[in-house]
């Protein structure tokens, strides 16, 4: 079991014929994920990496069967691509552009009110429930299989965090990137509640970043629902405020969305904070030891992440091929 | 984007919500001849600067002749305001609005802005106005009321009634006060605005109601359909290195440290501030290079980094997703052979292609400092930032 996807997943890519999408379509087929089709105005009858291509979405969902989509349509068409993917009724929609006007969003969030859709994203680096369905365009080697669920609001750090446990031997159930933009389609609580819900997952990271109330909310929520433990981390305590921090939603203002509000009200529903990114995977591991979850939750031993290819004098730790050896070692 | 009180008061008048008649001047002889054509017993010369807190850092003057509108003129036109939200360093102001004054019979607060909770468009109104919403927030919550607006419909009349209602106005000015309203949200859904807040929004002895203040605020991802707003940027306003890096779709925000980082990501960006601070450094700088840069784009960033004197060493720290490291290490190459490196740069990659970008920094001949993991990155470059000093 897993969160959102598996490997039944049958996935179109809207917007596949842009070299963006391109370049992670062809890493999402040699990850094994299911893509079925694309979708790209005035391309249909065409094929690219072996996917047919169509002219809207609904005739794609016809031919191929497909149940979610993933877009990189740019941002002043993405509100559009959207709607068209929910009208089609496909069940899950990850929209991976960033950038979208927040009215286009309050329009695409309003429309969807009552439809069968769940839109993950905008802005966001995707889902993927390792060794079995990567949707978006997340690395996918640093992720392995296993028992820790993982929700983000910030993609690079959603892939440090994986990192971070893969490293250590703890595989993950599935990796939900839920993206940095004030308006979005899935929040903390959604992911939360289906971690909880789901058998594989026995525990959960939640990252967060200054901006907004939406981490408060879920810590709420943990405190009153979860029955599995859950670590955090919040970016930008060190933010000066009134600036935007590059995503449209983390911005500190009128005193509120403060990094230190959110880990306060973080520690005083039960989710300890790790106290720096590079520490978000101890922190989870403390506390599965504390909760006897440790054994449970190691999937594996350490190895080496990827295919690194070792070259040159193997004591030589300056060098990066070094720095592999060395890594290997610990 | 932030655009001046005149410009923001230009915007309103177009979508029928009422301003006092003002003229912008750039010199003091304009101050005096827009004072001049107003022609009213009271002038108020205001300096115009992206920033609150004129009033009480002395921006704000009231005048009762031509003549005192000459002296305040000169007296604020090249001054350095500094404000709560100004920084130390302060503002110059380069531009005044010179505005008819007003017999204001009582003050209030009008602000639209997206509850991120409902995701909805959201206006709110107090009848404490003249203060800062915040303070009202914490002190009288009970006298902010906030009507919560379906997109479909927009806001409607009746919600507006009810606001008006709530805070007080007095029946004569209500057909007016929902005018003001009306035209205020219409203009926030049609102009992408991210803040549109009056404050203080006033009732006149002669029946109006004004917009005394105007802070307008936009959102950037929609620039690309408001060439009108995008017309009233001011870069004088701006950092020159955040202009610098708008340019390139860079996100760049200037800080007081000495450790220049770029960074893939606003998440990690903001981490790897915190993470430099934890090892007692100091960042220069939150830059995010964002998903789909380009060599020539990293190049630019680095350029920029490269640029602040503070800047004492470099931690490039990179977990590619959508972002190639490939991609960042020729832009690395690139930059430091185009600039010159006499500073230590730490980079840390990771991610997608991370096998060829590490090869590309390998096989550049550049003293570059690897690094295994951020806190590794952050220790190494704080370390030899402090030996190099």
């Amino acid at each position: 079991m897993s969160v959102f996807i598996n490997k039944d997943t049958k996935v179109l890519v809207q917007g596949i014929t842009g070299s963006t999408a391109l370049f992670h379509t062809k890493q999402m087929l040699e990850y094994g994920t299911q893509i079925v089709g694309g979708v790209t105005p005035k391309k249909g009858g065409t094929e690219v990496e072996g996917v047919p291509v169509f002219n809207t979405v609904s005739e794609a969902v016809s031919q191929t069967g497909a149940n979610a989509s993933v877009i990189y349509v740019p941002a002043p068409f993405a509100a559009d691509a959207i709607i068209e993917a929910v009208d089609a009724e496909l069940d899950l929609v990850i929209c991976i552009t960033e950038h979208i006007p927040v009215m286009d969003m309050l329009k695409v969030k309003r429309y969807m009110e009552g439809k069968k859709t769940r839109l993950v994203g905008p802005n966001c680096p995707g889902v993927i429930t390792p060794e079995e369905c990567k949707i978006g365009i997340m690395p996918g080697y640093i992720h392995k299989k296993g028992h820790i669920g993982v929700v983000s609001r910030s993609g690079t750090l959603t892939y440090e965090a994986v990192h971070q446990l893969s490293e250590k031997g703890f595989g993950q159930s599935t990796a939900v990137g839920i993206g940095g933009d004030p308006v979005n389609g899935t929040d903390f609580i959604d992911v939360l509640k289906a971690f909880n819900e789901d058998p594989e997952t026995e525990a959960v990271i939640m990252i967060g970043e200054i901006g907004g109330t939406a981490e408060e909310e879920a810590a709420k929520w943990v405190k009153a629902n979860m029955t599995k433990p859950v670590v955090g981390f919040i970016g930008g305590r060190t933010a000066p405020p009134g600036k935007r921090m590059g995503h449209a939603g983390a911005i500190i203002s009128g005193g509120q969305g403060t990094a230190e509000e959110k880990i306060k009200t973080m520690n005083a529903c039960g989710i300890e904070v790790a106290e720096t990114p590079a520490v978000m995977g101890e922190t989870l591991l403390n506390v599965l030891k504390e909760k006897g979850l440790f054994d449970k939750c190691k999937t594996h031993f350490y190895q080496a992440l990827g295919t690194y290819t070792i070259k040159k004098n193997e004591n030589d730790f300056t060098s990066w091929e070094g720095m592999d050896i060395w890594h290997n070692i610990l | 984007m932030n655009i001046h009180e005149y410009q923001g008061k230009e915007i309103l008048r177009s979508y029928g919500v009422t301003v006092p008649d003002g003229k912008v001047a750039y010199t003091v002889d304009e101050a005096v001849s827009a004072a001049e054509e107003l022609g009213t017993a009271v002038t108020v010369v205001k300096a115009q600067i992206h920033a609150g807190g004129r009033g009480k850092a002395g921006g704000v003057k009231v005048a009762k002749n031509v003549e005192e509108v000459r002296t305040y003129a000169d007296e604020i036109l090249g001054k350095t305001l500094v404000t709560h939200q100004t920084g130390p360093e302060g503002r110059e102001v380069k531009r005044l609005l010179i505005e008819a004054g007003c017999d204001i019979q009582k003050e209030y607060y009008v602000g639209v802005v997206l509850d991120r909770a409902t995701s909805r468009v959201t206006m709110m109104a107090s009848e404490e106005g003249g203060t800062e919403i915040e303070e009202v927030a914490a002190k009288t919550p009970e006298k902010i009321f906030k009507e919560v607006i379906d997109p479909v419909t927009g806001l409607l009349p009746y919600q507006a009634r009810r606001l008006a209602f709530n805070i007080n106005i007095p029946a004569e000015y209500l057909s007016k006060a929902v005018k003001f309203m009306m035209g205020l949200y219409q203009l926030f859904v049609e102009k992408d605005c991210s803040i549109a807040e009056i404050n203080p929004l006033v009732t006149t002895g002669d029946g109006e109601v004004l917009a005394l203040d105007a802070k307008l605020n936009f959102d950037d991802n929609a620039l690309f359909r408001q060439k009108d707003i995008v017309a009233y940027r001011d870069l004088d306003e701006e950092d020159e290195k955040e202009i610098e890096a708008s340019k390139y779709d860079l996100s760049y925000i200037a800080l007081d440290g000495n450790i220049g980082c770029m960074v893939n990501g606003a998440g990690l960006a903001m981490a790897t501030m915190d993470i430099i601070k934890h090892y007692h450094g100091d960042p220069a700088n939150f830059l995010d290079v964002g998903g789909g840069a380009t060599a020539e784009k990293v190049t630019e960033a680095f350029k920029i980094i490269l640029s602040d004197d503070q800047v004492k060493g470099i931690f490039v720290n990179i977990f590619g997703g959508i972002m190639k490291c490939d991609v960042i290490a020729e832009g690395v190459v690139q930059a430091t052979k185009e600039v010159g490196l006499t500073i230590p740069l730490v980079v840390r990659l990771e991610g997608t292609n991370v096998e060829a970008g590490k090869q590309i920094l390998a096989d550049s001949g550049l003293n570059i400092t690897p690094a295994e993991s951020m806190a590794d990155g952050a220790e190494k470059i704080v370390a030899l930032v402090n030996e190099a000093q």
